[in-house]
């Protein structure tokens, strides 16, 4: 079960993730990161301070779309992952793949 | 000790079979990060189950047994009658590869082979069980 809620700030569009993301949930992360990019936003902040877990089927959806924003020039960042789910991304590598921040302030210094 | 589930094939179940792994390795002193991996290898085996094996109906049962002992690798058993879909024929896509094809799967079977020791299928009785072995370090 995922919950996600959508701000935005300083010109960029935060994505909060909260609860867990598994193969019943992952679409509703695929809709919100479209929703955002067909909104116009090229900054994209994904929140995961209370994102509980990530199975592949969401760490797929983050995937799919690198080629993408790199055509684009759509910068995204993701940050706050508690250390389990920061291990989940590291197994794969993705950790090298995707940008990733520690907190907010450095996310934000990450796409300016 | 040995633990048992039967669950039906909806993927909104999946929840349901993640708090049973936890609430069963837990108590065997299990450290959080490696019951976290294990969580993910068989949330990955149970849903690949319950969609290309099922069809996510939800009246196809299935059974996840938990084998633990203390100073032995926990074994874990997924137990149905379904199409088997043996991952150690498959070879995981390389991630460039998942990137440019934008595929949103193809990164599971990766995943449960860098967490899981060994992973073997045996069919007995008409049944298919797929066993997943795993060295963890007790605390």
């Amino acid at each position: 079960m995922i919950h996600i809620k959508r701000m935005q700030e300083d010109g960029a569009d935060i994505i909060a993730l909260i609860g867990e993301i598994d193969a019943s949930s992952s679409i509703e992360l695929d809709l919100a990161i479209a929703k955002s990019v067909g909104e116009g936003y090229t900054k994209i902040l994904v929140d995961c301070g209370a994102l509980e877990y990530i199975s592949s089927a969401g760490l797929g959806v983050f995937m799919s779309y690198i080629e993408e924003f790199a055509d684009r020039n759509i910068k995204m960042v993701l940050f706050g992952m508690n250390e389990k789910v920061a291990n989940t991304f590291s197994i794969l590598g993705l950790n090298e793949l995707l940008k990733i921040g520690k907190d907010k302030g450095q996310a934000k210094e990450m796409i300016a | 000790m040995n633990y048992k589930y039967k669950v039906g094939c909806s993927i909104e179940n999946l929840k349901g079979v993640r708090d049973f792994i936890r609430g069963s390795l837990k108590p065997h002193g299990v450290a959080d990060i490696e019951i976290s991996e294990i969580v993910l290898a068989l949330d990955e085996m149970c849903s690949n189950l319950m969609i290309h094996a099922h069809h996510c109906n939800p009246d196809d049962l299935f059974e996840l047994n938990i084998h633990i002992e203390n100073g032995a690798p926990i074994v874990f058993e997924l137990i149905d009658d379904g199409t088997v879909f043996d991952i150690n024929q498959f070879n995981e896509p390389a991630l460039d590869n998942i990137i440019h094809e934008k595929r949103k799967g193809g990164l599971g079977i990766r995943l449960v082979k860098s967490i899981m020791d060994k992973i073997e299928y045996q069919k007995s009785n008409g049944q298919n069980i797929c066993r997943l072995i795993k060295t963890v370090k007790h605390q």
